[in-house]
């Protein structure tokens, strides 16, 4: 793996990020100096197709959006795990495999869980 | 194949020759950066054309044709149109998080981008794990849509950041594990030696049926992950008017409209690189004459002209299925995408470890 120039990759993301958040700066700076500004009560109300905004705009939402999140953040682990062992499986051969295989079971045991438990359906 | 590094080294003794080290690496950082914005924003105006352009041939219209020659400066014209409107104060939003998305979101995609190769040494950010650093920092660009759904203090964005907050998490899975499937195959996570192994013929070629499985469970979860049609329910026009970014005027709108645009060049891109070889050129074992000539095409346009041609396909994706429901969308992927993707990855570990591939 050679180095684009020489400089270690910390500091090529820093310049990306740097670049990024530069850009964005940039062009905020631009639109406030050449846009115009007017204010009015009416127009810094939420925009809601028109009427007049009924109620608290922090509403409630469906606990199944959260219900998600929780099985993601398993299978997104899960993912994660699997990374390495992607890299090294040639070198692992069929024990590697076998190794695996119990772990990927008890993945695929937990999601046939959540299946059967209704946490995929949508209701 | 031509190597880029040889410019940059160049570049690199020149500059050490004529002042300490320090220096050169500030000089050195900021072309990468003029260099990373230039390409940037020229994709970005390429794509919103591109796309505007599409959009039209599928409909059996012209599309844009009366700024410049076939249109070609109107999004010249959209581009300033943007910087001069104004950026509406709102009145209960959380101004900090709300200001913060757009920063969020573009850095986001600015670091992808600047993680892919172009050709051989075209490559800024070489981390030795650098297709897990692509993924890992795409999860942060959620991250922005979810803030500015929740920061503008209202209803629409709100459940719009929910449902993109919800759908991007979930297709996530699917596209790591068609993205695993061939850091198996390749057994490196290095994006340069991922290409460099496919110097025989593109994984999509050499990886069997798994390879191929991976590649249509891979475009199905980006086009879920770029929230473009069918998976478009995020910024659904006739429920949500648009979605997460309703409350944002003006230049604000803009970065997430660039933001967009860039990340379906980068989910492009990254297909292009791990299944369809990246800047390798098409290559039929046994046509001499044939290999020759393909080689003398550079790498860059084999890249580009990959990574175009799987943003096309996703374009048509959106004109041609229609949009599916939440319940519809979350039940895809869990119940069929995800399974067969799993599936889809013992299968390749079965074929890598006994030697079953080309």
């Amino acid at each position: 793996m050679n180095l684009l120039l020489g400089i270690s990759n910390g500091d090529l993301a820093i310049t990306a990020v740097l670049t990024g958040i530069g850009l964005v700066f940039a062009a905020l700076l631009i639109a406030r100096l050449i846009s115009p500004r007017s204010y009015s009560v009416k127009k810094s109300e939420p925009y809601e197709c028109g009427i007049p905004t009924r109620g608290e705009s922090m509403l409630q939402f469906k606990v199944g959006y959260y219900l998600f999140a929780i099985l993601f953040l398993v299978f997104d682990v899960e993912t994660v795990f699997l990374y390495p062992w992607a890299v090294i499986c040639r070198t692992l051969g069929s024990g590697g495999l076998i190794c695996i295989g119990v772990f990927m079971f008890i993945l695929i045991l937990g999601l046939a869980y959540a299946w059967k438990k209704g946490a995929l359906k949508w209701q | 194949m031509f190597d880029f590094s040889v410019v940059t080294n160049w570049i690199n003794t020149q500059l050490l020759s004529i002042m300490p080290d320090w220096a050169a690496v500030l000089i050195e950082c900021i072309i990468i950066g003029v260099c990373v914005l230039g390409a940037y924003t020229v994709l970005a105006l390429f794509y919103i054309l591109y796309e505007r352009k599409l959009c039209a041939w599928f409909q059996c219209r012209l599309g844009p044709m009366r700024v410049g020659k076939w249109g070609l400066l109107q999004v010249f014209a959209d581009m300033f149109k943007i910087l001069i409107k104004e950026l509406i104060p709102l009145k209960g939003t959380d101004k900090f998080l709300f200001k913060l998305a757009p920063y969020i979101i573009i850095t986001a995609s600015v670091t992808m981008l600047a993680c892919l190769p172009w050709g051989k040494g075209m490559q800024i950010i070489n981390y030795n794990i650098g297709i897990f650093f692509v993924l890992a920092v795409s999860s942060v660009g959620i991250l922005g849509i979810l803030l500015a759904g929740w920061a503008s203090n209202n209803k629409y964005t709100l459940i719009g950041a929910m449902r993109s907050g919800a759908q991007m998490i979930s297709y996530e899975l699917s596209l790591g594990l068609a993205i695993i499937t061939m850091v198996l195959f390749a057994g490196t996570m290095n994006i340069t030696d991922i290409v460099e192994a496919q110097d025989r013929g593109w994984f999509i070629f050499t990886g069997h049926i798994p390879a191929i499985i991976a590649c249509i469970i891979y475009v199905i979860a980006a086009t879920a992950e770029t929230n473009r049609g069918p998976f478009d329910l995020p910024e659904a026009e006739h429920e949500l008017t648009a979605g997460y970014h309703t409350e944002y005027s003006g230049i604000h709108f803009g970065f997430f409209y660039l933001a967009e645009y860039l990340n379906l060049f980068i989910v492009s891109g990254i297909c292009s690189l791990m299944f369809l070889g990246g800047w390798m050129p098409f290559h039929v074992s046994g046509w001499t004459g044939f290999n020759e000539i393909m080689d003398y095409i550079p790498g860059i346009v084999w890249f580009l002209g990959k990574a175009f041609f799987i943003s096309f396909v996703i374009i048509w994706f959106k004109w041609t299925f229609p949009r599916i429901r939440i319940d519809q969308m979350l039940a895809f992927e869990w119940k069929y995408l995800m399974p067969i993707a799993l599936a889809n990855l013992v299968v390749m570990a079965l074929c890598v470890t006994n030697n079953w591939h080309f």
